[in-house]
């Protein structure tokens, strides 16, 4: 039994078209103003991040019953907790009395939520207690679903990954995931159990729209430029045999077996493993170099002989990008999020993982070496990488000030025969600087845009 | 493999094992040490100029004479969260080695680093220096902790950074060097704008 609730008063620009979205996104290049109006962005609040499938935090993040964090969906405040019997739920981070917000801090582990204006306590399962003095109520006010807070209607985990969605009437989150669930299994699989831990993380902000992050999520183009300062740091040593990081960008990447493919609904794939051999420490072997590595590999290597270079590869940042719509990317061991602030502000949150010993076989001694190596793995990229990234979309975010200069284009690859093939999934392949992934992605975003999701909140009964 | 009798760590990263983290950590957990205070205002002075050096080092962008300041074998540590926790689990917003730490002064010379084209401006405030024996090797040890605001200006802003350092300095070759330096930004769980300056 569950009590849905539509909006009786939508807000003014809610769904109503603003524009023509088949004028702003066209085949080849999109609008500035997807990225500079703040009533497009307005409505992708409710269209994207409301009507579709949404990112909201990671099961180790609230490993225990009455275990919580705070996030978000869009720019509605969350308490993402599992309650007391173990469901996880999305409640807005609202006093169902006057709206205040009910927690203030990060994360903790609490079976009750008690608000700090006038005293009204919740369960943890969103269900009102009991508030100070209710004889001056003419009602008995935890009798009535309507003061139980507001909660996400439909959340869903996948191994792990657990999303919410405002839309009632969407597909199943494992048919909404569809191909991209692959690389996602292959993602988890190649570590003990199939299984990480979150572990804190790097986080940024930058001056510009989300969609400059996902834009760039699958983007090989922009690898050899954006980031030449860290593939030069990277092979600073003309000793080393091995060409270390991503410089398989060097050379002519579009003819390398890596390769791009979107995955549908938004999703979409950049898996450079095929650049590498198929053996045990290939991972390793063009590993940047990182604090500790020489010590960890030695050690393991005199221990364990041959079989190191597996543990050692688990260290390893693996050459993937996976990228899920609108808000996650599963790249390297990070899981990284996109959070939008406003239509000029994002939030852009790498959190780092570590693996666990399930079944004791690594033992503790290795299992610490090894996540401590693939905490300074993680940190690599973040810092000689992404902030470069970011100054970029900033800059970026700058340049489409200029009002009457109006076209983003995202065609490298469009009109070229025989370099992109659909194949029989459904998904589109194609070389590994290709802009498909963007031409296909906000053709969906233009469709969720136009959509009438079946927006609700959900209270306990 | 290693030459045990001798080898470079701006080129191998042998020194950063269980233990070094682990001494890394106890040194850095406890400031509350008043029985371990250096009260002679002389050498209190001496460990005063050097993290005031180090701040004026860092404004000029002199980061291969900031690099000069660091023992050998050295960490540099901005934690992820309030308490610092473990960096053994959990990341750090940045750990460094000496070779990684040679590695952000060789990314920012390279004229390539987008996020310092050109290179911020900084003005850093150095305050409330404390200095305090090691809490092991207390002659050849000191643990020093002092607040920091940074003004940074770049791309026509400026913006404020702050929080406090720890350093642990070491004697090296009869200097006082700096074996491990802390830096905990109080936003250092926050969501933070282009962290590329060398804090």
């Amino acid at each position: 039994m569950t009590t849905l609730e539509r909006m009786r008063i939508p807000p003014r620009v809610g769904n109503a078209p603003v524009y023509d979205w088949d004028e702003l996104v066209q085949e080849d290049r999109v609008h500035r103003l997807i990225y500079t109006d703040p009533t497009v962005f307005d409505a992708e609040m409710t269209q994207i991040f409301g009507g579709t499938w949404v990112y909201l935090a990671h099961e180790s993040q609230i490993p225990n019953a009455n275990d919580f964090i705070t996030g978000k969906l869009g720019l509605r405040p969350l308490i993402i907790t599992r309650d007391s019997e173990g469901v996880i739920r999305a409640l807005f981070n609202r006093c169902a009395h006057r709206g205040t917000t009910l927690c203030r801090w990060h994360k903790g582990n609490a079976r009750s939520f008690q608000c700090p204006y006038h005293g009204w306590n919740f369960a943890n399962s969103g269900k009102l207690r009991g508030v100070p003095w209710p004889e001056g109520y003419a009602e008995k006010l935890t009798r009535d679903p309507k003061f139980n807070l507001a909660q996400l209607p439909r959340v869903e985990s996948y191994r792990g990954f657990i999303f919410g969605t405002l839309n009632v009437s969407a597909p199943s989150l494992e048919n909404h995931l569809g191909p991209i669930k692959k690389p996602i299994d292959e993602w988890l699989d190649r570590n003990p159990g199939g299984k990480v831990t979150v572990c804190e993380a790097n986080r940024f902000k930058y001056k510009g729209n989300w969609k400059l992050a996902y834009d760039n999520s699958g983007d090989g183009y922009h690898v050899i430029y954006s980031h030449q300062s860290l593939l030069e740091t990277e092979n600073r040593f003309k000793d080393e045999n091995t060409a270390k990081g991503m410089s398989y960008y060097k050379q002519k990447p579009d003819e390398q077996p890596m390769y791009i493919q979107y995955m549908g609904n938004g999703h979409h794939f950049k898996d450079k493993r095929p650049n590498l051999e198929k053996r045990p420490g290939s991972l390793w072997a063009i590993e940047s170099l990182h604090p500790g590595m020489e010590h960890v590999a030695e050690k393991l290597r005199a221990r364990f002989g041959d079989k190191a270079e597996s543990l050692l590869d688990l260290a390893g940042s693996e050459p993937v990008n996976i990228n899920v719509f609108p808000n996650l990317s599963l790249l390297g061991n990070h899981i990284q999020v996109f959070q939008p602030v406003s239509y000029e502000e994002t939030d852009a949150i790498w959190y780092g993982t570590k693996i666990d010993d399930v079944d004791g076989s690594i033992g503790e001694e290795v299992l610490n070496d090894i996540n401590a190596l693939r905490m300074r793995t993680q940190e690599g990229f973040p810092n000689f990488g992404e902030v470069d990234d970011i100054t970029n979309f900033e800059q970026i975010q700058r340049g489409l000030r200029c009002v009457e200069d109006e076209w983003i284009y995202m065609h490298r690859g469009l009109g070229i025969p025989n370099r992109i093939k659909t194949l029989d999934d459904g998904t589109i392949k194609g070389p590994a600087t290709d802009e498909l992934f963007m031409r296909e992605y906000i053709r969906e975003w233009k469709r969720l845009m136009k959509a009438a999701p079946d927006i609700a909140i959900r209270r306990e009964p | 493999m290693r030459n045990e009798a001798n080898y470079d760590p701006s080129r191998f990263s042998y020194y950063v094992t269980d233990a070094f983290y682990g001494e890394l950590v106890d040194d850095f957990s406890d400031w509350q040490t008043e029985d371990r205070a250096i009260e002679d205002p002389t050498e209190r002075d001496l460990f005063r100029r050097l993290v005031e050096q180090e701040a004026r080092i860092l404004d000029n962008l002199l980061f291969e004479d900031w690099l000069k300041l660091f023992t050998p074998e050295c960490a540099y540590w901005v934690p992820s969260t309030p308490d610092h926790g473990d960096p053994r689990r959990e990341i750090a917003v940045m750990f460094d080695d000496r070779r990684r730490l040679e590695d952000r002064v060789y990314r920012l010379r390279t004229g390539y680093a987008w996020s310092q084209a050109p290179s911020s401006r900084t003005c850093r405030l150095v305050a409330n220096v404390e200095v305090f024996r090691g809490r092991t090797d207390s002659g050849e040890k000191r643990m020093v902790r002092s607040n920091f605001i940074i003004s940074e200006f770049w791309d026509s802003e400026i913006r404020t950074l702050c929080g406090w350092t720890g350093h642990r300095f070491r004697k090296f070759d009869g200097q006082w060097m700096i074996s491990a330096k802390q830096v905990n930004l109080i936003n250092c769980d926050q969501c933070i704008r282009n962290p590329s300056i060398i804090l």
